[in-house]
C-alpha cells in the first residue's frame, strides 16, 4: 500500500527541500550576482550590492587581462583527451574483469578503487619529477595522462558495472556467429553499453574538467586549463571580487550547462548502474 | 554433413568433475534431445559440443574431423539459446544477418539469405523491427532465423522452449520438429521437459550427473527403460513403483507400472485401495490411489468418463505384459 502522506506535511516537506536547495545554491547565486557589479559595488554590503547598478565590465576586464578562451580550449583538451584515453584502457580491461573474471579479479577491483583513497598530495613530489624528467611539465599532454590515471579507476569501475548488467550469452551468441573478440566488442558490446558509457563519459568530462589539484601544480601559462584561470584571481594584488566572480562564471558555466542538460544521464552513472 | 562424433569427453571445473569420461555418436541428420534433471550436465556438454567451454580430456570429432580445440565460430554449428540471445540494438534483419556479416558474404546476398530465413519463419512483416518489439515466440524465431541462415553442420538448441507459455511451447514444438524434416540437419535439443523430448526427438539422450543412463528412440526408453531413473524420468504422469513382497513375488526387488497400465475396477482386482485425490483433463482422468499394500499412493490412469469420487473403494490390477522388473541396484531385469 502507498503510504499516505497529507498535503500539510507534503509541503512543509516541499518547503524544507526548497530551502536547503537554496543554501546550496546560493554561494553560486551570490558569484553570478557579484559579476554584473562593479568593483566597488561588488565589496559592499549585501543589500547595497543588490541594489547597486548592473555591469558587464568585470567580464571585459577578465578578457582583457588574461586569454579566456585559450584557457577553455585547454580544460576542453584535457577532459576530453583524459576520458578517450581512459575508455581506450577501460573498455578491454572492464571486458576482462566482467566476462572471464579471475579468482581475484574483485580484488583488482578493490584495489584499484582505493588508489582513489591515497591524498593526491602524497605523489605530488615524484609525479612532479617525473614530469620534469620528462619534460612533460605545463604541457597537454602531460595533463591528460596524469587525469586519465586518477579517473582510470572510476571509468573502469563504471563500465564494470554496465557490462555486467549485459547478458553473457548474447556475447556468446556473437562468437557462434563467427565474431572474433574485436568484432564481438564492437558491434554487440559497445552499442549494448552505449547508455552506460555515455554517463561515464559524462562524469569523467566533468571530473576533469572540475580536478584543480593536479592542473594547478602541473601547469604555469601553456597549458592552464580554466581551474588555473579561476586562480590567477585570488592573487598577489588582493582580492576582486566581480573579477573573480566573473571568472568563476566563465569558468563553470560550460560544464554547469552540460551538467544541466544531461542530468538524467549523470544519474544514471552516479548510482553505478544500481538503478535501471 | 553433421555427423558428431563424443569420444572420452570430460569436463571439470577446478576439482569438481561435472561430466565424467563419455562417449556419443550423433549421426548426421539425427534429432538428439539430451533430457535430465537440472544440473544433470546436459547443456554443459552442449557448450563443449558448440566450443564455447573447453574440454577437460577427450576428444570431438564434427564429421570424423577433431574439432576439440577449434573455436565456436569455425565449427560450422549454430546455437539458439534459451534466452535467445538477440543483439537488442540490431533489427531483426541485421540480427539475422549477423553471422553471414561476420563472414564477410555481401550484401546483395546477405538480403537474399536473410529474406529467405524470414519467409520459411513468418517473419517477412517484422523484419525492420527490434527484437524488444517483438513477442516471446518471435523472438524465438529471430533467433532460429539466426541460425538457419548460417547453413550449419548442426543446429544447438539449449532449452529453447523454456522461456514461452505452455501453448506456445506447443506450437515452437512442432515448428522446429517441421524444420527439422524439411533441412533434415542433425539438431541437438537440450531440454528437461521429457514431454518435448519424446515428440521431437530421433534419439533421447537421457543424463544424471553427467553420465548417459540409457540411450535410444522415445519409444525405447519408454519400452524398456534401463534402470529406475530412465524408468521414472520419461512417461507422464510418472511410472509407480513398489517394492516389498508384491516386488519379491514377481522376483524383483522393485516394480514399476505405468499409471496407464493400471486397470481401475470398483468390483474385483489385485490391489484394493482407496481413491485419494483425482485429475480430470477431459480425455483422461487420473486417480492417487492408496492401496492397502504399499506405503506410496499409485497413479492410475483411467478413461475421462470414469467417476469416483474421493474415499470410493477401489481394485487395482497392474498389465503384467507391460510391468518392468528391477534388481537392487535398480537395473532393469529381463
Amino acid at each position: 500500500m502507498a503510504r499516505a502522506v497529507n498535503t500539510s506535511r507534503k509541503s512543509l516537506n516541499t518547503a524544507i527541500a526548497a530551502t536547503l536547495g537554496l543554501i546550496m545554491f546560493f554561494p553560486v547565486l551570490w558569484i553570478l550576482i557579484l559579476s554584473f557589479k562593479s568593483e566597488i559595488d561588488a565589496v559592499r554590503s549585501p543589500w547595497q550590492v543588490l541594489t547597486a547598478g548592473w555591469t558587464m565590465e568585470s567580464y571585459g576586464a577578465v578578457q582583457e587581462r588574461s586569454d579566456y578562451f585559450k584557457h577553455f580550449m585547454n580544460s576542453v583538451t584535457i577532459s576530453l583527451g583524459s576520458t578517450f584515453l581512459g575508455l581506450l584502457i577501460a573498455i578491454p580491461a572492464a571486458w576482462a574483469m566482467a566476462f572471464v573474471p579471475a579468482k581475484r579479479t574483485k580484488d583488482v577491483l578493490m584495489w584499484m578503487l582505493s588508489t582513489k583513497m591515497l591524498p593526491p598530495v602524497g605523489v605530488l613530489v615524484p609525479i612532479y619529477l617525473i614530469f620534469r624528467n620528462l619534460g612533460i611539465l605545463d604541457t597537454r599532454s602531460g595533463l591528460v595522462i596524469v587525469l586519465m590515471l586518477m579517473n582510470l579507476p572510476i571509468i573502469i569501475w563504471m563500465l564494470y558495472t554496465y557490462f555486467r548488467e549485459i547478458p553473457g550469452e548474447i556475447l556468446e551468441a556473437a562468437r557462434m556467429d563467427g565474431a572474433s573478440l574485436r568484432e564481438e566488442v564492437l558491434y554487440v558490446l559497445t552499442p549494448m553499453a552505449i547508455p552506460g558509457m555515455a554517463s561515464t563519459v559524462l562524469l569523467n568530462i566533468i571530473l576533469s574538467w572540475n580536478e584543480a589539484f593536479w592542473t594547478l601544480n602541473l601547469t604555469a601559462a601553456q597549458a592552464a586549463p580554466l581551474t588555473a584561470f579561476i586562480a590567477s584571481y585570488s592573487s598577489p594584488e588582493g582580492l576582486f571580487y566581480a573579477k573573480l566572480s566573473a571568472a568563476s562564471i566563465m569558468a563553470i558555466a560550460p560544464i554547469l550547462i552540460m551538467g544541466w542538460f544531461s542530468q538524467k544521464q549523470l544519474v544514471r552513472g552516479l548510482t553505478f548502474g544500481a538503478v535501471k | 554433413m553433421g555427423q558428431i562424433t563424443l569420444n572420452k569427453v570430460s569436463k571439470s571445473f577446478g576439482e569438481l568433475e561435472v561430466i565424467p569420461p563419455l562417449d556419443l555418436e550423433i549421426k548426421d541428420g539425427e534429432f538428439v534431445v539430451f533430457v535430465g534433471p537440472s544440473g544433470c550436465g546436459k547443456s554443459t556438454l552442449l557448450r563443449l559440443i558448440a566450443g564455447l567451454e573447453d574440454v577437460s580430456g577427450g576428444e570431438i570429432l564434427i564429421d570424423g574431423k577433431d574439432a576439440t580445440d577449434i573455436p565456436p565460430a569455425k565449427r560450422g554449428l549454430a546455437m539458439v539459446f534459451q534466452s535467445y540471445a538477440l543483439y537488442p540494438h540490431m533489427s531483426v534483419r541485421k540480427n539475422i544477418a549477423f553471422p553471414l556479416r561476420m563472414a564477410g558474404l555481401d550484401k546483395a546476398h546477405q538480403d537474399k539469405k536473410v529474406e529467405e530465413a524470414a519467409r520459411v519463419l513468418n517473419l517477412a512483416d517484422y523484419l525492420e523491427r527490434k527484437p524488444g518489439q517483438l513477442s516471446g515466440g518471435q523472438r524465438q524465431r529471430v533467433a532460429i532465423g539466426r541460425a538457419i541462415v548460417r547453413e550449419p553442420a548442426a543446429f544447438l538448441f539449449d532449452e529453447p522452449l523454456s522461456n514461452l507459455d505452455a501453448a506456445l511451447r506447443v506450437g515452437m514444438r512442432l515448428e522446429i520438429s517441421e524444420l527439422h524434416k524439411r533441412l533434415t540437419t542433425t539438431m541437438i535439443y537440450v531440454t528437461h521437459d521429457q514431454v518435448e523430448a519424446m515428440t521431437m526427438a530421433d534419439k533421447i539422450v537421457v543424463l544424471r550427473a553427467g553420465n548417459i543412463e540409457q540411450v535410444g528412440s522415445p519409444l525405447e526408453l519408454y519400452r524398456t527403460p534401463r534402470n529406475l531413473f530412465v524408468a521414472g524420468f520419461i512417461g507422464s504422469p510418472k511410472m509407480n513403483f513398489v517394492s516389498g513382497p508384491e516386488a519379491q513375488k514377481r522376483d524383483a526387488t522393485t516394480i514399476g507400472i505405468r499409471p496407464e497400465h493400471t486397470r481401475v475396477s470398483t468390483d474385483t482386482g489385485d490391489w484394493p485401495g482407496v481413491v485419494g485425490v483425482s485429475e480430470h483433463l477431459g480425455s483422461d482422468t487420473f486417480f492417487h490411489v492408496k492401496c492397502d499394500a504399499f506405503e506410496e499412493p499409485l497413479t492410475v490412469r483411467a478413461g475421462g468418463e470414469v467417476d469416483l469420487k474421493y474415499g470410493d473403494k477401489v481394485f487395482l490390477t497392474p498389465d503384467s505384459a507391460h510391468l518392468h522388473r528391477f534388481d537392487r541396484e535398480g537395473l532393469r531385469l529381463p
